[in-house]
């Protein structure tokens, strides 16, 4: 790779680090607005209790447990994919990993926040860990939401070393490209990189520990998350399917999530010629094949369910399938298969509109997913005396669009302090693309005034 | 030997008059929720008589099922709650403790019969309603799980006069408000690990069932009623 090319790289990649524009500004002034009111109303909550949520009696579990899957499995976008990319070598991944592990990292501690956002008594949550206290009580390593804490550690810790990692080198970058109080920061944050081979090879050795490390911890994450569900007699939530059930939607959510980023930084960050259409192809394909075994374990549940016939579970069936939840559940089904299906399998339409497209429908589907496996279970519990409804109260409504804004709020303002891109990936990576995409950065190039 | 207390439920004498509700609110000092947030799910009964209508009109039956909590010797809430605030005590009893719980309600949630309560906020008595609470129970503050303790207290109490008087408890001293005040004598409470005992002889009676058996809870509820 000759030196402009890597000027034009350190130059395209730097840019937004390097100016910024009113209308971040402004965004970061909406975001936080929002954040604030979220923050009130969590206040809000703590002070009147939770008589201020929807939540009643028999449904005690709702929005939060909803959002609280919902990011955890946001987060198994990044560093879950950015993994096993790695792991098989594939070459276009080298733009993608690190917008896809940041969300990891964000996800995940939004996800974390929600069990306390839910507690009756959130003043108490360390209950939750096992410290040695002077009464020397532990908590229940029984409990499902015992092995949460561990598993939910374990994966920020574990995704937060596998973001900082191949940071390592753009921060020296940084601290070589930088000046005045920035480069002071990016110094120290580089840790003494000086690019010698030793480094490399130590980097090199670390990633890969890292890359098959994380694998079986994402995983088990949402094992251990559906296990919440599935260690309870509560009709539909007791079942065998969950585990992978839940992992399968995590990843099918984490890519569709990564790709709207993908294409909002794209546009905004001008990023054209580094996040090309064939990432989204690529991306498309993994979705679609995630779209498939969502459609497939969904099937599966249902069918079983049916033919089963326990009278409790039925009452949960017929209450998704034709009852007061039936309009979510169909429309779930549109958002999370019939939509995304055609648009991703048809090469046409699998472009970066129609992979956006998909993308939206699914985040917005596979929250509908997690609120139908939480909430109609809970009204339908065995005795039919004491079947509810839940409707969401705004309390509940607001922290729940804050933690949207505290995601975007987070993500924007990781891609002012370190290259969304990983720029040395993107210089090591450059002399092997494949002929297609040769041909398309071409095409790119040309199109380019 | 430790007890094990249990209680049958007679449901061919249970009239539905729902007096084993209001004395057990008034001994256990369960809070008021009032009628808005009632209507709105956060009242809280550790007793309730389910009705449940059989038949097409004209020809009803109503059929009435007192549920409090069953006492589950494999109890779902137990082994779920993270803080041990929900746990097994060594008379069999699903005890609660307020103060280590930190109101995930997972406990409420994996209770098949949904006998256990949550605190949406703090409780309030207007006055004068401060007056007859039973300084034998403790108030329970925003945020915890609440649930039927079997008047605890009152077994306490009973074991305490009976080793003062340095004999045995006999079978039948110890009732439960909601024993106490059922005009048909509908429900029976004692300790299942005495043969002899009453309630013994009605869970062990052809007539006896429990609620929600195949879920493999193992209550020390049997519910009585003439089998068809």
């Amino acid at each position: 790779m000759d030196i402009y090319a890597e000027q034009k790289i350190n130059a395209d990649l730097l840019r937004p680090l390097r100016r910024t524009s009113g209308w971040f500004y402004l965004l970061v002034l909406m975001l936080g607005g929002i954040i604030l009111l979220g923050g009130g109303a969590w206040f809000y909550q703590i002070s009147n209790g939770l008589a201020v949520a929807g939540l009643r009696w028999p449904i005690f579990w709702a929005f939060y447990i909803t959002n609280f899957v919902f990011w955890i499995g946001i987060s198994h976008a990044g560093t879950l994919i950015s993994a096993i990319l790695r792991l098989v070598n594939a070459s276009w991944r080298r733009p993608v990993t690190r917008c896809a592990e940041v969300i990891t990292v964000f996800a995940l501690m939004i996800g974390a926040l929600f069990p306390i956002i839910h507690l009756g008594r959130p003043w108490l949550f360390f209950w939750l860990i096992p410290y040695p206290s002077e009464r020397q009580i532990w908590p229940n390593l029984r409990s499902p939401l015992a092995w949460d804490f561990f598993a939910i550690s374990t994966y920020l810790t574990g995704s937060t070393l596998f973001l900082l990692l191949p940071i390592i080198p753009d921060f020296a970058l940084m601290r070589d490209q930088m000046t005045g109080w920035r480069k002071k920061i990016y110094r120290v944050l580089a840790l003494g990189w000086r690019g010698t081979t030793k480094q490399w090879h130590r980097l090199e050795a670390a990633m890969q520990i890292m890359a098959i490390a994380i694998v079986p911890v994402a995983i088990s994450v949402h094992t251990i998350v559906s296990f919440d569900f599935s260690m309870s007699p509560v009709p539909m939530w007791h079942s065998t399917v969950f585990g992978p059930y839940f992992v399968a939607g995590a990843i099918f959510s984490g890519i569709a999530a990564l790709m709207v980023a993908m294409a909002i930084l794209r546009k905004v960050l001008h990023l054209e010629e580094y996040l090309h259409p064939v990432h989204f192809q690529n991306l498309g394909k993994l979705l679609l094949l995630m779209s498939l075994l969502w459609g497939y374990f969904t099937f599966v549940e249902r069918l079983t369910t049916w033919y089963g016939n326990s009278s409790a579970e039925m009452a949960v069936f017929w209450e998704t399938q034709t009852g007061a939840y039936a309009p979510l559940f169909w429309t779930m089904v549109f958002c999370n298969f019939v939509i995304p299906f055609p648009i991703l399998a048809i090469k046409r339409l699998r472009t970066i509109t129609g992979c956006v497209i998909a993308s939206s429908l699914i985040v917005v589907g596979m929250w509908l997913e997690r609120f139908l496996i939480i909430v109609p279970s809970l009204a339908r519990k065995h005795l039919p005396y004491s079947w509810g409804s839940y409707r969401p109260q705004p309390v509940e409504i607001m922290i729940t669009v804050a933690t949207f804004a505290a995601m975007v709020l987070l993500y924007a303002l990781f891609a002012k302090a370190v290259p969304i891109i990983s720029v040395w990936e993107l210089k090591v990576g450059a002399p092997v693309l494949s002929p297609e995409e040769e041909e398309e950065r071409r095409a790119l190039w040309r199109t380019r005034p | 030997m430790t007890h094990r207390w249990g209680m049958a439920v007679d449901l061919d004498r249970c009239t539905g008059c729902e007096a084993c509700v209001t004395a057990c609110r008034t001994e256990n000092n369960i809070r008021i929720a009032g009628p808005e947030q009632s209507a709105r799910g956060r009242s809280i009964a550790w007793i309730r008589v389910e009705r449940y209508y059989e038949g097409d009109f004209p020809d009803v039956r109503v059929k009435f099922r007192p549920v409090m909590c069953q006492q589950c010797d494999a109890a779902p809430c137990e082994p779920v709650c993270p803080t041990y605030a929900s746990h097994h005590n060594e008379e069999g009893l699903n005890a609660q403790v307020y103060n280590r719980c930190i109101g995930t309600r997972y406990c409420a949630n994996a209770c098949p019969y949904n006998v256990r309560f949550f605190n949406f906020g703090n409780p309030v008595w207007e006055r004068p309603l401060e007056l007859p609470l039973n300084p034998d129970v403790s108030v329970r503050e925003v945020g915890v799980v609440e649930k039927c303790t079997f008047c605890v207290q009152r077994i306490t109490a009973a074991k305490d006069t009976a080793k003062a008087e340095k004999r045995e408890l006999r079978d039948g001293e110890i009732k439960p408000a909601c024993v106490q005040s059922c005009p048909t004598s509908a429900l029976v409470f004692g300790d299942l690990n005495d043969p002899e005992s009453e309630v013994s002889r009605l869970s062990r009676s052809s007539r006896g069932t429990k609620l929600l058996e195949d879920l493999g809870t193992l209550p020390k509820v049997t519910y009585l009623q003439k089998q068809t």
